[in-house]
């Protein structure tokens, strides 16, 4: 089987423009306007798998988005091929359009005044959705996000939370085999934000839809993907498992010991992160880990240890500080 | 073709049902349309008075039915203006429209188009009061009825791909407001909106039988009123449709490269 989504060497750049505060300053742009050209993706090249949920992560700017619109078709890229589903984006083909979804957590493509069930018979038609097959997912879907009293009042009175909910049902109406959210939890509660991805990953298990997901929030990313992309910059700067992002660029690990017996002064083994009575937490170097711990177990009295990755929101902090290194 | 009429039917349903929800403010748009045929209607019947009876061939009872009629084909010729493309092309608001597999023109087109039955619908008690206050000079034949009934909606056609065509303007600069008013001055005086065209110097009549504004305004009005025979009625159904084609064919052609530029910003 090939690829759902396959990029190579993808470019865009933006032309802004640009203008110094002031009055001077906006008469003089009425004779000579400057603008500045943004390179907002720079040579993207990635593939995605059937089936597949990867992350795409990447700080305000970094391009996600515009990779994301590009691969959705709502802008054309200056170079580099972009194809899903065997379809190239930008020509939005009818049987593409048909076979995707585009999430943007900050917006609704839901009738602003009707209660979503009026959106969702008006998308059955645009999407040539038998009326059983219809009938049945809507429904699926009312019980799954608990819609049943939001979809029955007039969107324009919905919380973001439950605008994002209805949403999310509506683009998977069609039941799409590739689909792109753009930060679907944006503005949920917990409870929302866990059940949301419980059912992107049922339906993605369902259906083995490919989902490229963009969020800020990690526990997204970690809930859903195995695979992360990381962009900076517009380039991509890690480009696999999500366990393998702590070990190429976290280079440390975390391990924490109880022990009654334990001195004071711990600097021999590594930077003390936290310390109460009988408990530390020591940061030491990723190829030392192993060697720092067996020490400690044979040591002292260990009731018990753990050996960790540092918290993933640190080792994506990391990736980017390393990309503006490189920058 | 089966594909397109259930589309547009289920647009023009789900347009329906969201005017419903705004059903006053839809008669009270109505009613703040007649303050302008009505001021021209004062004007022009006062002036007819005084020229002897008639002006441009119009009675004083002729101007009262040429201003009525033009309460509905004003609310038929509502369409979709350049301030939403601006919003749309700002704001980014336009990739709602390009992800779904069906194109913003028809999804837009059929929406106008669904909202007109509500229109028609508050039309007509504005008429019946109108009519019991200025009696009008009004017998159709039954062959100008359904003319009439046909032309309302090809003029709505016709305007409403002016409109957008305009609108793709937007694309290369995004305040295209000014050279809408221009236009839509240029649409007052050569439509028949502000006064028949019969009124107005033989140069300006010239001018708008080369553009389509009369086309939809004028043209309707008169096949109702009983200006024009039939085969005036069919040569402006000809003409209509024959705008319909250089219209819908220049748009196309100037969608394929405005799309190029959306830079789809604000999301």
């Amino acid at each position: 089987m090939g690829q759902s989504v396959h990029v190579e060497q993808l470019r865009r750049v933006f032309k802004v423009p640009v203008r110094q505060p002031g009055l001077k300053e906006s008469v003089k742009a009425l004779f000579k306007r400057e603008h500045k050209e943004v390179v907002a993706v720079d040579g993207v090249s990635f593939d995605l798998n059937p089936g597949e949920v990867v992350g795409f992560l990447g700080p305000n700017g970094a391009g996600k988005t515009t990779t994301l619109k590009m691969l959705s078709g709502l802008l054309y890229p200056d170079s580099g091929t972009v194809e899903v589903l065997g379809h190239v984006p930008y020509k939005r083909e009818r049987e593409f359009l048909k076979r995707m979804a585009l999430v943007m957590g900050n917006r609704t493509s839901l009738t602003w005044d009707l209660p979503p069930l009026d959106s969702y018979l008006l998308l059955r038609t645009i999407y040539e959705i038998p009326h059983a097959d219809f009938e049945r997912r809507r429904d699926a879907y009312v019980e799954l996000l608990e819609l049943e009293e939001l979809v029955t009042k007039p969107v324009r009175n919905l919380s973001l939370g439950e605008r994002m909910k209805v949403e999310l049902a509506a683009a998977l109406l069609h039941r799409p085999d590739v689909i792109f959210l753009d930060e679907p939890t944006i503005g949920l509660d917990l409870t929302m934000q866990r059940r949301l991805r419980r059912f992107v990953l049922d339906y993605n298990k369902e259906n083995g839809a490919t989902v490229l997901l963009t969020s800020h929030y990690m526990a997204d990313v970690v809930a859903l993907a195995e695979r992360v992309i990381v962009i900076h910059h517009g380039r991509i700067l890690y480009d696999g498992d999500l366990s393998g992002l702590s070990t190429r660029f976290a280079g440390e690990k975390t391990i924490t010991i109880t022990a009654a017996d334990m001195p004071e002064d711990l600097a021999g083994y590594g930077a003390l992160v936290d310390r109460t009575a009988d408990r530390a937490t020591i940061r030491v170097a990723n190829t030392d880990a192993s060697a720092v711990a067996a020490k400690l177990l044979s040591t002292f009295d260990v009731s018990d240890v753990t050996i960790e990755d540092p918290p993933i929101e640190d080792v994506i902090e990391r990736v980017f500080a390393s990309g503006d290194d490189e920058a | 073709m089966i594909r397109t009429t259930r589309f547009y039917g289920a647009q023009m349903r789900h347009a329906l049902v969201g005017e419903m929800q705004y059903r006053t403010a839809a008669f009270l748009l109505l009613v703040g349309f007649l303050f302008e045929p009505i001021v021209y209607l004062v004007v022009w019947r006062s002036i007819a008075e005084s020229q002897g009876g008639a002006i441009g061939g119009y009675t004083a009872a002729a101007f009262t039915a040429y201003y009525i009629v033009w309460t509905l084909v004003r609310a038929m010729n509502l369409a979709l203006t350049p301030y939403v493309w601006d919003w749309r092309i700002q704001r980014g608001r336009l990739s709602e429209f390009l992800v779904l597999p069906a194109h913003p023109f028809h999804r837009d087109l059929a929406w106008f188009a669904g909202t007109k039955f509500l229109w028609i619908l508050l039309w007509i008690p504005v008429a019946i009061v109108l009519t019991l206050t200025f009696r009008p000079e009004l017998s159709p034949t039954m062959f100008q009825v359904v003319s009439f009934a046909l032309v309302i909606w090809s003029g709505f056609v016709v305007r409403f791909l002016i409109l957008y065509l305009m609108g793709m303007i937007t694309f290369w600069t995004t305040r295209a407001s000014a050279l809408f008013e221009i236009v839509i001055a240029a649409e007052l005086l050569l439509s028949g909106r502000l006064v028949p065209l019969s009124v107005m110097p033989s140069w300006v009549q010239s001018l708008a039988a080369w553009l389509p504004f009369k086309w939809t305004f004028q043209y309707p009005i008169e096949t109702l009123i009983g200006r024009l025979d039939n085969g005036d009625i069919l040569f402006g159904m000809f003409m209509q449709l024959a705008w319909v084609g250089i219209l819908g064919v220049s748009l196309a052609l100037v969608w394929r490269i405005a799309i190029k530029r959306y830079t789809a910003v604000g999301i």
